[in-house]
């Protein structure tokens, strides 16, 4: 009977500490309390950032040793946006770079996805190979394929050379240069297509394939009538995400032509940069930033619903 | 017949594939370790040398040790901190009962950021850094990358925290752990593999970053490697010899935090692309 007392004067105890003990209190509320340093970072690295972007956008911002110096200037800003005839350039380029390499991406990422699928011995190396790209540092690829574009040293030209056909000047070709880029990220993001397309075909029932087989149905046949109708939500859904993601582009064209010659490679994020940094117009800089994030939205907004839906299909 | 050749084309165009991807890259790997002379006449049979290396490390251009440094303090500083938050973030958002809307919102404020262009966050960094005295510190620079890692961390903690029973959890409530001993005794050691993949990624893209480091560092004091390869371009007579080295240094660690990651990879670079 002591004992039993004892044990109950001791739960009463650990209860009544449980409402005292701050330690215990916050223990209790830890799920809670656990989101709490993501808002913190979020708050401070884009909230925050958001909100100085306007002010930014409506001001002169000014260095002076040990920070900076505003002034507000009202809408003056967005009124030069108007005129800013190389940003016109900047998003026409962007959005044909967009097109073009978005398009190519997905057709070599869907072939690739398919005949990797369909091969057993040396599957891991190809994967590996194939999703390399995307891994490297940019910089370090805008390295290697200047080296390879380089009218006297590279072994394009070289290669060219050999069999007789004149080259030519590749990055510095107004004609070539945006093209040249273009490879280069085809070459560096299909990888990206590559992969959602592999989780997407190996996720297709082989019964269907052997169906199609048994019915004497090719190769292609198989992909046009039974792979490429079943990947169609993905193929949207990726399509989306990868467009919104190429207007990131900067490191690469950075390294390669630094948007030119003259404007023939000046890509959205490189001409914000310039703004920016090299005629030192915060406040300019921030209305093209903010524009841009702007336009995205909305894409990025459509993709999260076009997704939800795609998913919501796939949980039916 | 259709079955013989077929396998067979199949494995001629990969094969064809895997030249395309891999032939720039040994051909750099190849010219850093040629001389000069090599790199213009295009040998593919020539004397190595380590030259191009060693001109890293000496010389006037020779800050590369600093840059090292710098990448592997913004790279370590930017995943502790990430990890730190993502796996807290990501357990009470896998365990608490969020509603829909709020935790909804979380996520969709991370992949909302995950996809917006760097280019839009780096004017109001730069001010902010310049402000706050924090300008051409590698260390700025590993916590503007949060930006670019914590969304998909978060996003693979989560599908990691999904796969542990809850029981577990039950079961440790019952022998009298309070909850974050739960979650620091039992629920982290057991995540370890999912900590280390997310850990990796999240190092490899900090690793990668060239803009923010070209924004928020000026001198060999904060820049990072991505910065001391660009800087050999924008002279006028390109050495290709050290631009190959540099590139092939900065390529090193990736590919064998690859190698070493390769089941998770798919699921962070694809963040909520590709299902499950």
């Amino acid at each position: 009977v002591k004992a039993a007392r004892q044990r109950s004067a001791r739960a009463e105890l650990t209860n009544r500490r449980s409402w005292l003990d701050p330690g215990q209190l916050l223990d209790q509320k830890f799920h809670y309390l656990a989101i709490v340093p993501l808002i913190v970072v979020l708050v401070a690295l884009t909230a925050y950032p958001a909100v100085q972007l306007v002010r930014m956008s409506l001001s002169d911002v000014a260095l002076v040793s040990g920070g900076t110096s505003w002034s507000f200037v009202g809408l003056a800003h967005w009124r030069s946006l108007l005129d800013d005839e190389v940003a016109r350039i900047a998003l026409t380029n962007t959005l044909i770079f967009a097109t073009v390499v978005v398009t190519a991406e997905t057709v070599l990422g869907l072939t690739l996805a398919y005949l990797v699928s369909g091969t057993r011995i040396l599957n891991t190396f190809y994967r590996t190979v194939v999703i390399l790209p995307m891994l490297l540092p940019p910089i370090a690829i805008g390295a290697v394929w200047r080296l390879m574009y380089d009218f006297n040293v590279g072994p394009i030209n070289r290669l060219l050379h050999e069999v007789g056909i004149s080259a030519p000047l590749w990055l510095a070709d107004t004609r070539w240069a945006l093209p040249s880029v273009m490879i280069v990220d085809i070459w560096h993001w299909t990888s990206f297509m590559f992969l959602i397309f592999l989780a997407g075909v190996q996720s297709i029932p082989s019964e269907l394939n052997e169906a199609g087989e048994v019915d004497g149905a090719n190769g292609w046949q198989i992909f046009r009538f039974i792979i490429l109708p079943l990947l169609r939500p993905t193929i949207i859904v990726a399509l989306m995400l990868r467009t919104i993601m190429s207007f990131k582009v900067f490191d690469v064209p950075y390294l390669l032509t630094g948007g030119g010659p003259g404007t023939a490679t000046e890509l959205i994020s490189l001409h914000i940069e310039r703004v920016y940094f090299q005629q030192f117009q915060m406040g300019r800089g921030a209305v093209l930033a903010l524009a841009t994030a702007a336009v995205l939205s909305v894409f990025i907004v459509l993709y999260q619903r076009a997704s939800r839906v795609e998913k919501g299909q796939e949980a039916r | 017949m259709r079955r013989l050749w077929a396998p067979g084309l199949r494995h001629l165009v990969m094969l064809s594939v895997v030249g395309v991807v891999l032939a720039p890259i040994l051909y750099t790997l190849l010219t850093s370790f040629k001389f000069q002379r090599d790199i213009y006449t295009g040998a593919l049979l020539f004397e190595p040398t380590l030259r191009n290396y060693r001109a890293l490390f000496t010389g006037s251009q020779g800050v590369f040790d600093r840059l090292i440094m710098n990448s592997l303090i913004a790279g370590f500083g930017n995943t502790l901190l990430v990890l730190a938050v993502a796996s807290l973030a990501a357990y009470s958002l896998t365990r608490f009962g969020w509603r829909p809307l709020w935790s909804g919102l979380i996520l969709g404020w991370l992949l909302f950021v995950y996809m917006l262009p760097p280019i839009t966050f780096v004017g109001p960094y730069y001010v902010t850094a310049r402000n706050l005295g924090l300008y051409d510190n590698p260390l700025t620079v590993g916590i503007a990358h949060m930006v670019l890692t914590l969304p998909f961390a978060v996003w693979l903690m989560q599908s990691f925290f999904r796969e542990i029973p809850r029981e577990l959890e039950e079961a440790a409530a019952i022998d009298g752990c309070s909850r974050a001993g739960t979650f620091w005794r039992i629920i982290l050691p057991i995540s370890r593999p999912g900590l280390f993949a997310t850990g990796i990624l999240t190092f490899i893209f900090s690793w990668k970053d060239f803009l923010f480091a070209l924004v928020l560092t000026s001198t060999p004091r904060g820049n990072t490697i991505p910065i001391g390869i660009a800087s050999f371009v924008q002279e006028y007579n390109l050495r290709y010899g050290e631009l190959s080295s540099a590139a092939i240094l900065a390529t090193i660690p990736a590919v064998i935090l690859i190698v070493l990651a390769q089941r998770h990879i798919v699921k962070g670079m694809t963040m909520g692309a590709v299902k499950g």
